[in-house]
């Protein structure tokens, strides 16, 4: 068969001249496939397409995913499984060793509870802020609006930044020397190192969260604002609806689906979060900015007395958590396709 | 011109302002500043020299002290300007300062010590980009290499990503076979199963097959994305099987149609996933701190991040290098947006 590649006019493009070793490359390749297809016939080829991907999915997904239980049932520093102690559930009594579940001290690995416990209040008020803002965003982005792809871009920016370069940012705005204690020594104040109060630096793991990805959430909310028919409202003015009226009884309950889907992207985000506190606090001062996902990390891999095992422990209970949240938005998205269907 | 004012200010109502197009604007803005202005302000700080960087209260533009080389002194002297005794303004040299005292000559007299409060003097100051900033760290860091590191990541990582999905898809798409449902529903459950979840024995895999400290550690588990696959099935799904058949009349093999049919009438797909892995592993930061534990393979974002992390931050440095890791990402931005947030409101995937 020829390649049928539509070509602009004659000569050779620059592409066509990068093109030429792929060409030949792939034409070298086409024989041994042809063998390989009459062996295995046109069926057996969609094996064939497949294997790679499934290949790299099996050794580098499946095969943790089910060692991760192996691993949470093994002692010792050593890193292959077979050089492991087998355990049994000690890992997991470590973890739950706790006189009293409210206080991370009385706990054996305190560390963990306290991470827990950080990771318990960030999830709450990240969501709930993150919900708001993009929310009021997305509307806000859904009024008649002067450039409004304009306005998009401003808050979808940070989105595509690397968590380093979030964490870095904010850690140069929120020093010493940095530009929030300008602002705040124009209006009088003294300058304060924000990043070493347990108190500031926890909001400001909050605040730089909902900064880099507040964005993602409302191009979602926008998409789903903009599906709603207009003429619902025109109806609603013709009848002598208050906007604030329309809000709750068209906009809210016709943008639910969207919704509880960003609710639950959110909620999953929020509980894994690492990359930019880590640049930012490094979960400090002391731990009030130790979230889960880092305890893991420095168990299995960062501090001198690493546990695998324990930290093998601690992600897959972290992972259960997921996959119920996952279950839910599953669960939530079947529910609201069928409230659609009634209507 | 007052049709462009009423377009831009168009309001609510008819009569006045409600209080939503107040509101409106008020978010707009002081959404612009938030959003933009840290990034803007990270720029504008990674030309100033690391004296600059010291100071409080900053200055928006960066500034120099200027010096001079006074006669009998090694070092060149920061310039100060001094209201003197009588009124009059003059620019003297520092020599040293005590408390509040500080010890200066005149560049012209440099053996006439003049006792001056600091409170009178002001330094003389002019407008300099510390370029130094940007090009010390190509010439004495491993920074090129580091930005090698991630550039190589970032390709190769992409172009397996695109070649091993789209095989995958186009499995998934065009081929009846026993198991596809099964192979399809094993591939989207993966999406449950994140990094922070599996990287302990993921760390061993790695390990055990001899990628630690390598590159191709960082790459190999990335490249099987579900999202990928998802996203170019999708598209698949809507290319015509008579396609397909004709091509086999024709005798072309299986390899033929999946790299000379298939493939180019998937490429506005192909091309979003491009734009997304790029962007995934250009920021990847979590995956390649692990396995990377050589300073020469470092990344840019793991550099990055080790560097900012020591105990005496040279952030001059750190800056600039923190606008080099920008660039590519802000190119997106500017030139491919469209691509991007049309592919997040299509598929809800990042």
């Amino acid at each position: 068969m020829k390649a049928d590649v539509p070509r602009e006019g004659g000569g050779f493009s620059l592409g066509e001249v990068v093109m030429v070793p792929v060409r030949l490359a792939l034409s070298a390749i086409d024989a041994p496939l042809r063998w390989v297809q009459r062996r295995l016939g046109i069926g057996g080829m969609a094996t064939f397409f497949l294997l790679p991907n499934m290949l790299i999915f099996g050794i580098f997904v499946l095969l943790p995913f089910f060692i991760n239980f192996a691993y949470s049932m093994t002692g010792g520093t050593a890193l292959f499984l077979p050089d492991r102690s087998f355990v049994g559930g000690d890992q997991y009594a470590r973890l739950f060793d706790c006189v009293n579940y409210t206080d991370p001290n009385s706990c054996a690995e305190d560390t963990f509870w306290t991470a827990v416990g950080n990771t318990a209040w960030f999830v709450v008020l990240q969501v709930t802020l993150m919900i708001l803002f993009s929310l009021v965003t997305a509307l806000i982005l859904n009024r008649e609006l002067m450039a409004r792809s304009f306005w998009r871009a401003v808050f979808f920016f940070p989105v595509l930044l690397s968590p380093v370069v979030v964490g870095l940012i904010w850690k140069w705005i929120l020093q010493r020397q940095g530009l929030l204690n300008f602002g705040l020594y124009g209006l009088g104040f003294d300058p304060y190192t924000w990043l070493n109060d347990r108190n500031w630096s926890f909001a400001a793991t909050v605040g730089v969260s909902i900064w880099a990805h507040m964005g993602f959430y409302t191009l979602i909310l926008l998409a789903g604002l903009q599906a709603i028919p207009k003429d619902l409202y025109e109806a609603a003015e013709m009848d002598g609806t208050r906007p604030a009226r329309a809000f709750w009884r068209i906009t809210l309950p016709l943008l639910m689906p969207n919704l509880l889907v960003v609710i639950v992207l959110v909620l999953i985000r929020a509980v894994q979060i690492f990359d930019e506190v880590y640049v930012l606090t490094g979960g400090g001062p002391g731990t009030s900015t130790l979230y889960i996902t880092q305890y893991i990390y420095e168990t299995g891999f960062a501090t001198q007395l690493r546990n695998p095992g324990l930290a093998a422990a601690a992600s897959i209970l972290m992972g259960a958590v997921l996959v119920v949240l996952t279950l839910v938005q599953l669960g939530l998205g079947r529910k609201g396709e069928k409230k659609g269907a009634r209507k | 011109m007052s049709r462009v004012a009423e377009f831009i200010f168009r309001r609510r109502g008819r009569d006045g302002w409600h209080w939503t197009d107040v509101f409106t604007w008020v978010w707009l803005i002081g959404g612009l500043f938030i959003m933009f202005g840290p990034a803007v302000w990270l720029v504008g700080s990674s030309f100033k020299s690391p004296a600059a960087l010291a100071e409080f209260p900053p200055s928006i533009m960066p500034y120099v002290t200027q010096k001079a080389t006074v006669e009998g002194y090694d070092k060149p002297l920061d310039l100060y300007e001094v209201t003197m005794a009588d009124g009059s303004r003059k620019v003297l040299a520092e020599v040293r300062r005590i408390g509040i005292v500080s010890q200066m000559v005149s560049p012209d007299k440099p053996t006439e010590i003049v006792k001056v409060k600091i409170a009178e003097r002001t330094p003389v100051r002019t407008m300099s980009f510390a370029t130094s900033n940007y090009s010390e760290p190509f010439t004495h860091f491993d920074f090129v290499r580091y930005l090698w590191n991630s550039v190589f990541v970032t390709v190769t990582a992409t172009l397996i990503t695109l070649i091993v999905n789209s095989m995958a898809a186009f499995a998934l798409s065009k081929y009846e076979f026993r198991g596809r449902t099964f192979a399809m529903l094993l591939i989207l459950a993966t999406l449950m199963v994140p990094l922070s979840v599996i990287m302990v024995p993921l760390y061993s895999i790695v390990s055990a097959l001899g990628l630690f400290n390598n590159l191709w550690g960082v790459i190999l588990p990335t490249v099987a994305t579900p999202t990928g696959v998802f996203i170019l099935r999708q598209y698949m799904l809507t290319i015509p099987d008579e396609l397909i058949d004709a091509a086999r009349m024709d005798k072309a093999s299986e390899w033929q149609i999946y790299w000379r049919i298939i493939l180019p009438l998937t490429a506005p797909a192909l091309a979003v996933l491009a734009i997304f892995s790029v962007v995934w592993r250009w920021n990847d930061f979590l995956w390649p701190l692990i396995v990377l534990s050589r300073k020469e393979l470092y990344t840019l974002q793991v550099g990055l991040s080790i560097y900012s992390g020591e105990l005496n931050v040279q952030w001059h440095f750190i800056l600039a290098m923190t606008v080099v890791t920008m660039i590519p990402v802000v190119l997106v931005f500017i030139f491919l947006q469209r691509f991007i947030t049309t592919g997040i409101a299509g598929t809800g995937l990042k």
